[in-house]
């Protein structure tokens, strides 16, 4: 399987064949990559290391010194590099780059449950934020509606580059995003207008979802009921294909997605949860991932009591958690991972923890390891360069690989 | 008693920490690495300093330690000038309200809350004096304040005062989209610019009423607090703080200021770095932020990381600002951090930090670098300045230590966690759903 442990003849042969047989695009994702220290998240740091990718997949990683390189491959050095980053929470793609309705497709306020949507109707794979984070290393992104109604939506997983979301896409649909917060309430009589009331109707919800689907089970084809396309997103939730992304920050709300979560025995990721701190027993007990706000927002309102150390506090628990970029309504109007994750490596986590947290941990979390969040022979090509340590405020990006092609090469 | 309103200030600023005793013991820091900000750091160093006044700074062997000093080891700890945010929006601030465009009258100091935690998140961040503003909803939004963050039961005691005991401060105006808007706003820039320079011409004819009357109380005009505010302006005693984002705006601001000849900080600038020579060749100095992404609103949306370091190559005077909520006070380091990893030079990087903004408040024979005679407003770190992993360990005003890093409610402040923050945030006159303000 892995031609690159061959013979260096044997190898250079293969190299041949592939260049005489691939395609002008595929001949550019054999990439080699050079590190003064490579963090493979896959080990221990390797010190002078180097990726080789071939046909936009990872072949061979390790010390330079033991590794054959086709004298072929374009080549890039970095002093650091690391796997490309993995965006655990955002809605980049959808919240556009203006606070204007024409360019914000996170949030779709007609209904309060509304689960059909699909965020791969809505990503926008060239939107220039999308590129930002990109230039900063962020390769893949979990992203789609955004908190603020009960059931605001779908999510994805898709690749920062590329000419449409079904060549970037990973997943869809990772999640249905449900938010149980004051910012899902509302005013004026209209319902959910108590956090009461919220509940009530999440659970009625998934009781129907709950019927349709024992009513579609049924093999007599006339007493199948219509298609629904708001029960059929939520039964992938009850059947456990996929799990409800809940937003709460308070105790109190963070208490109701556990309580829901074991009523109706589904799979949950507990999104944002700045108190997550003061709940850690009872959301270890649970056994779900934390997906852990920006440590930059701002500390008012839900966010009051959050921490620079939750992190810190969640790895000490033993809850798997990741950072992620979350959705802003104002400015920034995008985060970026390793700008997040620096403030948790400056509070706590160790360099290594911090960087998995946006690498391996989120990928796993993600359920998408096999292709990405770290460097080893089978993965994809997504690496991302550093000319320092990654989460020093004075360090660059000097260059993003997705799939083996240098999508990003400005010095941010 | 004694005169309290005249000189209040002064007695407090010469006592500084000690309004009791004559002399205070003094205390010398050894084995400390100092960024005096004036002049090159310093490696091995001593810094001395008694009743809130510093009174020596310098390297170790050629700076005299007094014989009475408490001497403290700082173990090769960072000590440099407390940090001057020239816009922030901390203390529960309210300013001018939605009844008109222009409200000169309006003072921010009547609306601070000296129990906003936003204080102590500042002074945990290693920030000492700030230029309180009210936002950027209005053309001109009212007085701004410059208040040192010393530990105090009322707002009265954090303010810095002049030589007539009156609160320094300057004003606050915005051009671009913030303050457009319905009716009597103005919907257009043309009008946003025409209002104001109606408003200026109205001032000059109240100051020159003022001249003729010559404190005759018979001649005197009927007092006006709006007016009077911009008098100060048009004397050059109160600066103007100028909100303004794209090119042109920009370039609105310098055509007013130099019709009006009132002394302007141009402030945030996300397109400055497109008009950096005309603002150099202006000689307007530059409060400016960076956010760790354009956009936003469009006049955002070209903002750059290199806005520092183009200005600064320009020949600009540069400091930078958090305009806290928008970045967190704490996080003040990190600013001027990506400002140099975009190219500033360091020492640019550490002057926009400190003394830059002390020029822009007027304050700079008080603040803003480790000078003998000046405040004893000093931090200590426990690394660079410039590094993400670095801590404010202690945070000094006038010689009294307003944070300890090590006392848990600071601590509490300093990272979050539970009580550490607020339930609203400052209203800045012009946010829906946190859309449109600063």
């Amino acid at each position: 399987m892995n031609v690159w442990t061959m013979s260096p003849l044997f190898l250079r042969a293969a190299t041949l064949l592939t260049l005489l047989t691939a395609a002008r695009t595929t001949a550019a994702q054999n990439l080699v990559v050079y590190a003064d220290k490579l963090y493979t998240m896959a080990g221990p740091p390797i010190d002078m290391g180097v990726v080789v990718i071939h046909d936009g997949k990872i072949v061979e990683v390790g010390p330079a010194i033991e590794i054959q390189v086709p004298e072929t491959y374009e080549v890039r050095q970095a002093r650091i590099v690391t796997p490309g980053l993995v965006d655990v929470r955002a809605t980049v793609g959808l919240t556009g780059i203006l606070n204007y309705d024409h360019d914000q497709d996170q949030l779709e306020r007609s209904s309060p449950i509304q689960p059909e949507l699909r965020a791969l109707d809505a990503y926008n794979i060239k939107d220039e934020l999308v590129t930002w984070v990109r230039s900063f290393g962020v390769t893949t992104v979990h992203t789609g509606h955004a908190p603020g109604e009960l059931i605001s939506g779908q999510t994805i997983i898709v690749k920062t580059a590329g000419n449409t979301v079904e060549q970037s896409l990973l997943v869809s649909p990772a999640t249905i995003a449900c938010t149980l917060s004051s910012s899902a309430r509302k005013s004026g009589g209209k319902s959910p207008g108590t956090r009461g009331k919220m509940i009530a109707m999440l659970r009625q919800e998934l009781i129907k979802a709950r019927e349709y689907l024992a009513k579609r089970k049924k093999s007599d084809n006339d007493k199948k009921p219509a298609r629904d396309l708001k029960l059929e997103a939520l039964v992938k939730v009850l059947r456990g294909d996929i799990p409800l992304m809940v937003t709460a920050n308070r105790t109190q709300d963070i208490a109701s997605a556990l309580r829901v979560a074991k009523e109706f025995d589904i799979r949950i990721w507990l999104d944002s949860a700045a108190e997550a701190h003061l709940m850690l027993d009872e959301i270890k007990a649970a056994k779900i991932p934390v997906l852990v706000h920006p440590l930059m927002y701002r500390s008012w309102g839900e966010y009051k009591n959050m921490s620079w150390e939750t992190p810190m506090m969640l790895r000490d628990a033993e809850v798997p958690f990741a950072m992620q970029s979350g959705y802003e309504s104002y400015v920034p109007k995008v985060r970026v991972i390793l700008f997040e994750a620096a403030i948790a490596a400056a509070n706590g986590l160790t360099f290594e923890q911090a960087l998995a947290s946006i690498t391996i941990d989120a990928a796993r979390i993600l359920g998408v390891d096999q292709r990405v969040g770290s460097l080893e022979p089978g993965k994809d090509g997504d690496v991302a360069l550093y000319d320092g340590d990654p989460f020093e405020y004075t360090t660059h990006c000097i260059g993003t690989v997705i799939n083996g092609i240098v999508v990003s090469e400005v010095e941010r | 008693m004694f005169p309290h309103r005249l000189g209040l200030g002064l007695v407090a600023v010469a006592l500084g920490a000690s309004p009791l005793a004559a002399q205070t013991t003094p205390i010398a820091y050894e084995k400390v690495r100092l960024i005096p900000i004036v002049g090159d750091e310093i490696e091995d160093g001593v810094f001395v300093i008694q009743d809130g006044k510093i009174t020596a700074v310098g390297p170790r062997g050629n700076t005299d330690v007094p014989a009475n000093a408490e001497r403290i080891d700082a173990g090769g700890k960072v000590i440099m000038p407390g940090l001057i945010c020239t816009h922030s929006h901390i203390g529960g601030i309210g300013g001018a309200d939605g009844s008109k465009p222009i409200q000169p009258e309006i003072r921010i100091y009547d609306s601070l809350n000296v129990r906003d935690p936003g204080f102590i998140r500042a002074r945990a961040g290693g920030l000492t004096t700030l230029n309180i503003m009210p936002g950027s909803g209005h053309l001109l939004s009212g007085q701004t304040v410059y208040v040192k963050l010393r530990k105090a039961e009322k707002i009265d005691d954090m303010m810095m005062y002049d030589a007539d005991g009156k609160p320094l401060g300057g004003i606050k105006m915005a051009n671009g989209t913030n303050s457009q808007k319905k009716p009597p706003f103005p919907g257009t820039r043309g009008k946003s610019a025409a209002l104001v320079r109606e408003k200026y011409i109205k001032a000059r004819e109240y100051r020159e009423k003022l001249r003729k009357a010559a404190n005759d109380p018979d001649k005197m005009p009927a007092r006006d607090l709006g007016l009077e505010a911009l008098v100060e302006v048009l004397d050059g005693k109160r600066v103007v703080h100028h909100h303004t984002h794209r090119h042109d705006d920009i370039m609105t601001v310098l055509r007013l200021a130099k019709e009006f000849k009132f002394r302007v900080v141009l402030h945030h600038i996300s397109e400055g770095w497109m008009v950096a020579d005309e603002i150099a060749a202006a000689g307007a100095p530059c409060s400016i932020i960076l956010v760790d992404s354009p956009g936003g609103k469009l006049e955002a949306s070209r903002l750059s990381f290199e806005t520092g370091a183009i200005l600064e190559r320009a020949g600009a005077k540069v400091a930078f600002h958090t305009d806290d909520w928008i970045t967190d006070s704490r996080l003040f380091f990190r600013s001027a951090a990506l400002g140099m990893r975009a190219g500033m030079s360091r020492a640019g990087a550490l002057r926009a930090l400190t003394l830059a903004g002390a020029e822009m408040l007027d304050l700079q024979d008080r603040i803003g670098s480790l000078e003998i005679g000046k405040d004893a407003d000093y931090i200590i770190l426990d690394g660079d300045p410039f590094s993400v992993y670095t801590k404010v360990l202690e945070t000094y005003i006038e010689g009294k230590k307003v944070f300890d890093r090590t006392d848990p409610n600071d601590r509490l402040i300093a990272v979050g966690g539970l009580g550490a923050g607020v339930e609203q945030r400052s209203y800045l006159c012009c946010q829906d759903d946190g859309e449109h303000a600063e």
